[in-house]
C-alpha cells in the first residue's frame, strides 16, 4: 500500500509537470510534439519486454507480449525517426 | 540486478524525457531535446533487458526487429502532409501495446490461459489475492481493467481516425442515439470492468471488455468529421499516454507512470486549445453536429453578382506593389502539396521589395501544427509563420492577402453575424486588410456548411482553379515584371 501511495504521488506530480510544460510549447512545434510524444508512449516496451521475454509463461502471454513489443517498438523507433526529420526542417535556415 | 538501482536508473530515463519535452519549447533546442529523449528510451529498455532473470529472446528479438523495421519505413516515407495519418496509427499502436500488456498481465496473474479458442470464455477459479494482497490486488486489477478498456478504444478509434484521414472512410456512421449510445456502451464496459474486479476468474467478462472497447472506440470516432481530427487525434494522444500511464500501475513501474502522464497531459493540453480555437466544447466536437441554428443562408444571396474573379497575372500586378503580404494556408494548400511553390511566390514577392508573413490559425489543416510544419518542409524559416493572435492586429496594414485553401477560419460571420453556427469562433481577420486573395477551385463552401461573406467583398479578387497552379502561375507573371 506504502507503494501504491508513491506511485500514485509520482502520477500526480507528473500530470502537473506535464502542465506546466506542454503549454510552453509553441504552436508552431505541435506536431513534432505530437509525434514526440508518442515515441515517449513507447516506453511501454518495458512492459511488453517483460511479458514478452519472461521465460516459462504460457505461450499466449508471451504472444500478447510479442504484439505489445512489435507495437511499441513501431511508436518508438517511427516516433523518434519522424519527429527527428520534422525537427532537422525546423532548423534549418 | 538490484531493485533500487533499477528504480534509479528509471528515473534518470524519466528525467531524460522531461529534457526532452523541455527542449520542445524553442525550435533550437528542439532537436537535441529529441536526442535526449531517445537516450532516455535506450537506457531504461537495457535495464529492463538485463533486469531480467530468465529471457526467452525468441519473441523479444521478433517483435523489436518487425517494430523496428516497419517503424523505420513509416518515419522515413511517410510525406509532411500526411503526418496526421502517421501520428493517428502510432496513437492506436500505443493504444494497442497497452492494451496486449494488461492481458499478458491478467493471463500471468491468472496462472492459466485458454488451451484452445473455444474455451476463451470458460471461467476459472481465482480470487483478487493473486494478483497481490488485500486492496494491492483490488486495485491491480482494477488498473487492469482500465487499461484494457482505454487501450482497446484507443486502438480501433485510432484506426478509423486514420482511415478518415486517408480517406478510405468518407461517410460518417454513428450509434443510433449519438451520445445516450456511446454512453450506454461505456456504462457497459465499466460494469465488464467491475466484475473483473470482484471475481479476476470471469474471464468471459474480461473478454467482454476488449470486445466493448473495441467496438466503442469505433463508435465514438465514426460520426466525426475531417476538419474536427485535429481535435480528434489530440485527444486520442492523451488517451495512449493515459494507457500507458495506467500499465505503469500494473506493473508498479515508475518510469511508465512519469512517461505516460506527460503524454497524457500533451493530449489533453493540445486538444484544449483546439477546441478552444474552434470555440467548441470537447463534447460538442465530440457529439454534436454544426447544426444551422438560425435561419438558413442562402448562399446565392451572398454571393449574388458580388463575387469579383480574378487571373494570376492581375494578382501578380497587385502583388509588384505591394509593401506587406499574408499568406493564409489551409488544408488546402496540403491537399495541393502545394507549399514549395507557395515558398517560391514568397521569394519572388520578397524580391520585389515587400515584406511576406504566414498566418496561422490553430486549426488549420488535420493536427495542431499541420500547416507549420509543411511549410518548414518548404524552407520557410519559422520566425515567419505568425500565430493567430500576433498576425490579427497587422491585417489592417497589409496590402495583400492571399488565402490558399483555408476557408471557415477567414469567414467573417463567425466575428459579425451572431446566431451563425460558427458565431464566436475566433478567425483570422484577413478581410482587413487593402486586398484580399483567395485561391479556391470553387465557391463551395467549408466544413462548416456556411457560405463566406469574404468571398462576395468589394476588395476580395478569387483566383479559381488548382492552388499549386494557381500559385506557380502568380510566381511566373510576377518574376516576368
Amino acid at each position: 500500500m506504502d507503494i501504491l501511495i508513491l506511485l500514485l504521488a509520482l502520477f500526480v506530480l507528473s500530470l502537473f509537470l506535464g502542465v506546466e510544460l506542454i503549454t510552453k510549447v509553441p504552436p508552431t512545434l505541435h506536431t513534432p510534439l505530437m509525434s514526440g510524444t508518442n515515441a515517449v508512449s513507447g516506453i511501454t516496451l518495458v512492459g511488453a519486454l517483460l511479458a514478452a521475454g519472461n521465460d516459462g509463461s504460457p505461450m499466449m502471454v508471451n504472444v500478447l507480449g510479442f504484439i505489445a513489443v512489435t507495437l511499441a517498438t513501431i511508436n518508438v523507433i517511427g516516433g523518434y525517426l519522424v519527429t527527428n526529420r520534422m525537427l532537422a526542417m525546423f532548423k534549418r535556415k | 540486478m538490484n531493485e533500487n538501482l533499477v528504480n534509479f536508473i528509471y528515473l534518470i530515463a524519466g528525467v531524460l524525457f522531461i529534457l526532452g519535452i523541455k527542449g520542445l519549447t524553442k525550435p533550437k533546442t528542439a532537436v537535441r531535446g529529441n536526442i535526449l529523449s531517445a537516450l532516455g528510451m535506450l537506457i531504461a529498455v537495457v535495464v529492463t533487458l538485463l533486469n531480467m532473470n530468465t529471457i526467452d529472446y525468441t519473441y523479444v528479438i521478433a517483435g523489436v526487429v518487425v517494430g523496428s523495421i516497419v517503424g523505420s519505413i513509416m518515419a522515413l516515407r511517410i510525406q509532411m502532409t500526411s503526418m496526421p495519418q502517421m501520428v493517428a496509427l502510432l496513437n492506436g499502436f500505443g493504444g494497442g501495446a497497452s492494451l496486449t500488456i494488461a492481458l499478458a498481465e491478467y493471463y500471468t496473474k491468472l496462472g492459466t490461459t485458454p488451451a484452445s479458442f473455444a474455451e476463451l470464455l470458460n471461467p476459472v477459479v481465482a480470487d483478487s489475492s493473486a494478483f497481490g494482497p488485500g486492496p494491492e490486488g483490488t486495485i491491480a486489477l482494477v488498473a487492469i481493467g482500465m487499461t484494457v478498456l482505454i487501450g482497446a478504444l484507443t486502438l480501433t478509434g485510432s484506426l478509423v481516425a486514420f482511415a478518415k484521414l486517408q480517406e478510405l472512410m468518407k461517410k460518417s456512421y454513428g450509434l443510433p442515439g449519438g451520445p445516450v449510445g456511446n454512453a450506454l456502451f461505456v456504462i457497459a464496459a465499466l460494469v465488464a470492468v467491475a466484475l473483473v474486479v470482484v471475481n479476476p476468474g470471469n474471464v468471459a467478462a474480461m473478454v467482454a471488455v476488449v470486445v466493448l472497447a473495441l467496438l466503442l472506440g469505433l463508435f465514438l470516432v465514426m460520426p466525426i468529421g475531417g476538419a474536427d481530427m485535429p481535435v480528434v487525434i489530440a485527444l486520442l494522444n492523451s488517451y495512449s499516454g493515459i494507457a500507458a500511464a495506467f500499465a505503469g500501475f500494473i506493473l508498479g513501474n515508475t518510469v511508465l507512470i512519469i512517461a505516460g502522464s506527460l503524454v497524457g497531459t500533451s493530449g489533453l493540453i493540445l486538444t484544449r486549445i483546439m477546441c478552444v480555437a474552434m470555440n467548441r466544447s470537447l463534447a460538442n466536437v465530440l457529439f454534436g453536429k454544426m447544426a444551422a441554428s438560425g435561419e438558413i443562408i442562402d448562399a446565392d444571396e451572398v454571393y449574388a453578382g458580388k463575387v469579383t474573379s480574378a487571373q494570376p497575372d492581375e494578382v501578380a500586378m497587385l502583388l509588384e506593389n505591394a509593401q506587406r503580404v499574408v499568406i493564409v494556408p489551409g488544408y488546402g494548400m496540403a491537399m495541393a502539396q502545394a507549399q514549395h511553390a507557395v515558398r517560391e511566390l514568397a521569394d519572388a514577392i520578397e524580391a520585389k521589395g515587400a515584406e511576406v508573413q504566414y498566418g496561422i490559425h490553430p486549426v488549420a489543416g488535420r493536427m495542431p501544427g499541420h500547416m507549420n510544419v509543411l511549410l518548414a518542409e518548404a524552407e520557410v524559416p519559422y520566425d515567419n509563420l505568425v500565430e493567430m493572435d500576433r498576425i490579427n492586429p497587422t491585417f489592417e496594414d497589409t496590402d495583400v492577402v492571399i488565402v490558399i485553401g483555408a476557408n471557415d477560419v477567414t469567414n467573417p460571420m463567425a466575428r459579425d453575424v451572431e446566431g451563425s453556427p460558427i458565431y464566436g469562433m475566433p478567425i483570422l481577420n484577413v478581410d482587413k486588410a487593402k486586398t484580399v486573395v483567395v485561391i479556391k477551385r470553387s465557391l463551395s463552401p467549408g466544413f462548416a456548411g456556411l457560405p463566406n461573406p469574404l468571398f462576395a467583398m468589394d476588395h476580395t479578387l478569387m483566383v479559381y482553379g488548382d492552388g499549386k497552379k494557381a500559385v506557380v502561375d502568380m510566381t511566373t507573371a510576377l518574376n516576368q515584371l
